[in-house]
């Protein structure tokens, strides 16, 4: 039953209040009809009596209180979905924009998903190749895994995600059910316009699914977006058995429409403004990537972010560090030296790297190279921190050794060009190369009888 | 008694007509059934937290009361078990809806199928009261279910048999005062929010051992005590809970994942049958019992997850067990708290969280202690608290981090630039802290001789000096210290790398038993005692006792075998006693 009222009495963007309605439930779609045909979307965040209150995902101009008509639709806000989204152009709400034609549903699934029981995940544990060392060898990535890039403005993150979506690869694995699901979340269209080039240049086009929401659409819109694109990406993964690959840029911007939102509702603000409960609304869509018990398909997701003044504390980066497997973050002092990708890998971490590596997945020696190269790196740094201050006299044998190995490793084995797809044997030699930069005994984290069969003899 | 909805907003519904319900009642909302528990009453309206997703509810739906408050099952089969946050089996939800939970699906918590072997230990015409063993049920091969009166009954046994029986079947009866007969069933029902009844309570004397160096052996927890693990994101958190989880000498571990990633219950479900349970040899998961509300779950039912996991704790401790709790992360429990708060439009305290936030974390913590159990015989057990916290930031100044602080005696901070390093785990060794330390010396010496605490002082102090030492070495350079001092530093740094540094994920550094921790640390401050030896004897090139081989092998001798570690390290020992007073030209 489709109930039309033409009862709003009050609208203050986003908000609008509508009175006089019946059997209107909490979390349902409606839409507004404008006096001049226009039809807009929004939905019931709070019903109190016979009175909703209802958040528009558009704007809220040229709305007349008198003439408006709204009509609740009795269902959630639905992605209808099918095989043929791949290689299409959606808008933020999840309508084509390619200029093609309409879907046709084979299912239409409410964007909100529904919590995956714990007991049905299955570990993430396959290793993916990225071709990129500081991914590969320090913070591996699996199958299943949600890994987001904390950026700053300015900083290179687009070419490192687009290069991970061209490169990565599952080692033995067939690369025929592959997909990317992409989400612009209020990003300029230069930016989304780089990555569809992107995908187009490789061909990936085909096996791709964009919903793209631009700077210039409605904030509130941004709230459904990475939603929408997940729906999709289920879809995809557990019901056409694919491996998806989600990319969502840039979750700063959905937090503030959030911000937006929950200003406008006058909810008592938690830090710099953002609601309480911007912990639980990202994990919502951060929990939905994984890989489920009986199902063939995956969603790995890579969650794209620009940390405000690049501080790590924000609430944004923070609470997507909570919640996410690790956080691969990007340098400004790197790239001001030339390092490219500046990954800054001390504080990037790989939380599943554990199970996806080693005899079987990549290569014996995988785990002990890895702890030693991020430790060498740190002592390393600490060595030329004190070298600035006190000169290369103050410094003991070792670590002159340890400054030598830091510079070396952020050279060869950190810079990388966009287009050079190392394997991982290769990066695992680029890392035994330097490790023999330094004395045997400084290598106490791997295992003797593998630097035995390793260590490059000079 | 049935009301209606007159109001939805998220997780708080609000209904009217429901004067007969009680505060804290359990309720089921619509059509579907979902469950709440009731918040507040004003006149006939209550406030109802509702524990799953609201959309689709509106006004009119109609609610009714259950007239009993949020209840746990206890009886066996809760152990190998992984909950939601109201208990709900989650192997069982996943048969009926599949991958993803459905709402308003209602599963018994235990099964009311499977069939248990109970032997009966009590006889009839035996006086019982509360907490009296009426027999036992051999749970899983590593715990034994001690099937006992519930609390608030007493009477005499008028029969009872032993055989195959549901945990639902009645095993026998009782014959109160009153001349009343209460059926007896291997299952009893518990109201969460209130602590299970006890005799008395202890001070806590006994460490618990977690075979983890930095905690053992420097920041001890005792049996009964309570602990705090804070830390930003990526510090290690998380992979510090699951070594308390896998080697605790506890017998039974409740893990509640209250909010967290859903991949890290996926781990432990996975993982801990695997695992071999040092002290019984059975498998780790025979004596755990997990409680899942990972982030995306609702929110309400995130609160309520920490108080049926501390129930189910305490029906334990009650047998006479050594028990275990551990809350990944209590910080998203008061997130929670504050979004329910926030909702019910309650005067927010600091940072929007509830005035009340530091009395409830308080009345959690407090269910902690050794206690002597209800029951005739007087049994002992002992319940231990270890509640994970994630700060925003990593800043421990916030309201969460600092009400814990208040009531936890032992802190294990860990640090994110050791993180970094990778020096895990990355609980800094300069502002952690055990108030146990006094309370737990007494039991140490007896154990293990006065040497062991000796060596744990001079091991912190050593530490402590380093940290004093550094800034000089900042400033100047380590060339410029003096000899005793640069073997301080070398000390330090061994005792950092060769003793702090423990890998969780290395099949043989996992574990530490005491023994080996006590060898472990004696043999690094004994390399100390022949340095300083030298160095008084004149020696003043100390690079020279730095290179001596035996100085590499201390780097490998957390890697020897537990039978085989006090052979070796007295081996070490030998040679690096040889090698300096060579070193020194003696």
């Amino acid at each position: 039953m489709i109930r039309e009222y033409k009862t709003i009495t009050e609208v203050v963007s986003p908000l609008m209040v509508v009175s006089g309605v019946v059997g209107v439930t909490y979390d349902e779609l409606a839409e507004i009809e404008l006096p001049n045909g226009d039809v807009r979307r929004c939905r019931v965040l709070e019903v109190d009596g016979d009175t909703a209150v209802v958040q528009l995902f558009e704007s809220a101009q040229g709305i007349n209180l008198a003439e408006s008509k709204v009509r609740f639709l009795g269902h959630p806000l639905e992605l209808a979905v099918s095989g043929d989204m791949l290689g299409r152009v959606f808008s933020g709400m999840g309508s084509p924009i390619d200029g093609g034609p309409a879907i046709i549903p084979e299912e239409r699934l409410d964007i909100n998903g529904l919590p995956m029981n714990p007991a049905a995940r299955d570990y993430p544990n396959e290793f993916i190749q990225t071709g990129i060392s500081t991914i590969d060898g320090l913070n591996t990535l699996v199958r299943g895994q949600k890994l987001p890039i904390f950026s700053g403005s300015g900083l290179p993150h687009a070419s490192l995600a687009a290069q991970i979506a061209r490169q990565a690869k599952v080692l033995g694995g067939g690369a025929d059910n592959f997909a990317v699901v992409f989400a612009a979340i209020g990003i300029t269209f230069e930016e989304s316009e780089y990555f569809v080039r992107e995908f187009r240049r490789t061909g990936a086009i085909e096996r791709s699914v964009i919903f793209s929401n631009l700077a210039s659409d409605p904030a509130v819109e941004r709230i459904a977006t990475p939603r929408m694109a997940l729906t999709a990406a289920e879809y995809l993964a557990f019901e056409r058995d694919m491996h998806v690959l989600v990319i969502l840029t840039d979750i700063t911007n959905y937090a503030e429409a959030l911000r937006e939102i929950s200003a406008a509702k006058k909810e008592v603000p938690g830090r710099r403004g953002y609601p309480g409960y911007l912990y639980t609304d990202l994990a919502t869509m951060y929990e939905r990537a994984g890989r489920r018990i009986g199902k063939a398909g995956s969603i790995t997701m890579i969650p794209i972010l620009t940390m405000p003044e690049d501080d790590k504390t924000h609430p944004i980066p923070d609470l997507t560090g909570y919640i996410t497997e690790g956080q691969i973050i990007l340098s400004r002092d790197l790239y001001r030296k030339g390092v490219l990708p500046p990954v800054d890998v001390l504080p990037s971490l790989s939380r599943l790297k554990d199970k996806g590596i080693g005899e079987g997945k990549t290569r014996e020696d995988h785990s002990g190279t890895m702890n030693q190269l991020f430790a060498a790196y740190s002592s390393g740094k600490e060595a030329k921190e004190l070298m600035t201050i006190l000169g290369e006299s103050a410094l003991t044998p070792t670590d002159l050794l340890l400054a030598k190995f830091a510079d070396e490793f952020e050279k060869q084995y950190v810079t990388q060009s966009t287009e050079e797809n190392r394997s991982i044997e290769e990066t695992l030699e680029i890392g035994w190369r330097l490790l023999s930069i330094l004395p045997k005994s400084e290598l106490k984290r791997i295992k003797p009888e593998i630097i035995e069969k390793y260590l490059p003899k000079t | 008694m049935s009301g209606k909805i007159t109001k939805v907003s998220g997780p708080l519904v609000v209904a009217d007509g429901l004067s007969d319900a009680n505060i804290s009642d359990v309720v089921r909302v619509g059509a579907q059934g979902l469950v709440g528990e009731v918040l507040t009453m004003t006149g006939d309206k209550a406030s109802i937290q509702v524990y799953e997703e609201t959309s689709g509810i509106g006004p009119g739906a109609e609610v009714v009361t259950t007239g009993s408050p949020l209840s746990v099952e206890l009886g066996p089969g809760l152990l190998e078990n992984i909950y939601d946050g109201i208990q709900r089996p989650l192997p069982e939800i996943r048969k009926i809806s599949g991958s993803t939970i459905a709402r308003g699906i209602s599963v018994p918590a235990l099964s009311r199928e499977k069939k248990w072997e109970f032997t009966a230990k009590a006889e009839v015409g035996d006086n019982v009261s509360g907490g009296d063993i009426l027999g036992t049920v051999q749970e899983t091969p590593a715990v034994l279910h001690k099937i006992m009166v519930p609390p608030n009954v007493s009477g005499t046994v008028t029969e009872l048999h032993s055989g195959e029986f549901t945990v639902a079947d009645t095993i026998g009866y009782l014959e109160t005062e009153d001349g009343e007969k209460v059926p007896l069933t291997l299952m009893q029902k518990w109201a969460v929010r209130v602590p299970r009844p006890y005799r008395r309570k202890f001070m806590p004397e006994k460490p618990l051992c977690s075979g983890q160096r930095i905690i053992d052996t420097c920041f001890p927890l005792a049996k009964g005590g309570t602990a705090a693990v804070p830390g930003p994101f990526g510090s290690g958190k998380t992979v510090v809970q699951h070594q308390l989880a896998k080697w605790s000498d506890v017998d039974i571990v409740v893990y509640i994942g209250c909010g967290e990633r859903g991949n890290e219950m996926t781990d432990v479900l996975m993982e801990f049958p695997e695992l071999t349970d040092p002290k019984t040899g059975e498998p780790l998961m025979k004596r755990t019992v997990l409680i899942a509300n990972t982030s995306d779950m609702p929110v309400a039912a995130r609160e309520a997850s920490i108080y049926t996991g501390i129930t189910i704790a305490e029906y334990y401790r009650d047998m006479g067990y050594d028990v275990a709790i551990i809350a990944d992360s209590t910080s998203r429990w008061a997130e929670a708290l504050r979004e329910m708060s926030g909702r019910l439009e309650e005067m927010p305290g600091e940072e929007g969280y509830p005035a009340y936030l530091s009395s409830r974390l308080a009345q959690f913590y407090e269910r902690a202690g050794v206690t002597e159990c209800m029951g005739s015989d007087r049994r002992r057990g002992s319940l231990t608290a270890i509640g994970a916290v994630s700060p925003p930031g990593g800043d421990t100044s916030e309201p969460v981090s600092q009400a814990t602080m208040r009531i936890v005696k032992v802190f294990w901070g860990l640090d994110s630039s050791l993180a970094y390093a990778r020096h895990f785990p990355a609980i800094n060794w300069l502002n952690s802290y055990s108030l146990y330390l006094d309370t737990l010396a007494p039991w140490y010496n007896e154990t293990y001789g006065d040497g062991f605490m000796l060596s744990r002082s001079r091991a912190m102090s050593i530490l402590q000096e380093e940290a004093e030492l550094q800034e000089v070495v900042k400033l100047v350079g380590a060339d410029s210290l003096s000899a005793t001092d640069r073997v301080t530093l070398e000390v330090a740094k061994m005792l950092r790398e060769d003793f702090l540094q423990q890998n969780a994920f290395d099949e043989l550094d996992s574990y530490s038993s005491y023994e080996k921790q006590a060898a472990l640390l004696a043999l690094i401050l004994s390399y100390e005692k022949y340095c300083r030896e030298a160095v008084s004897g004149g020696l003043s090139d100390v690079q020279k006792l730095f290179g001596v081989d035996a100085r590499e092998k201390i780097g490998r001798a957390k890697s020897v075998t537990q039978d085989k570690f006090a052979s070796a390290y007295a081996e070490i020992d030998r040679e690096m006693k040889l090698q300096i007073a060579d070193a020194a030209g003696k």
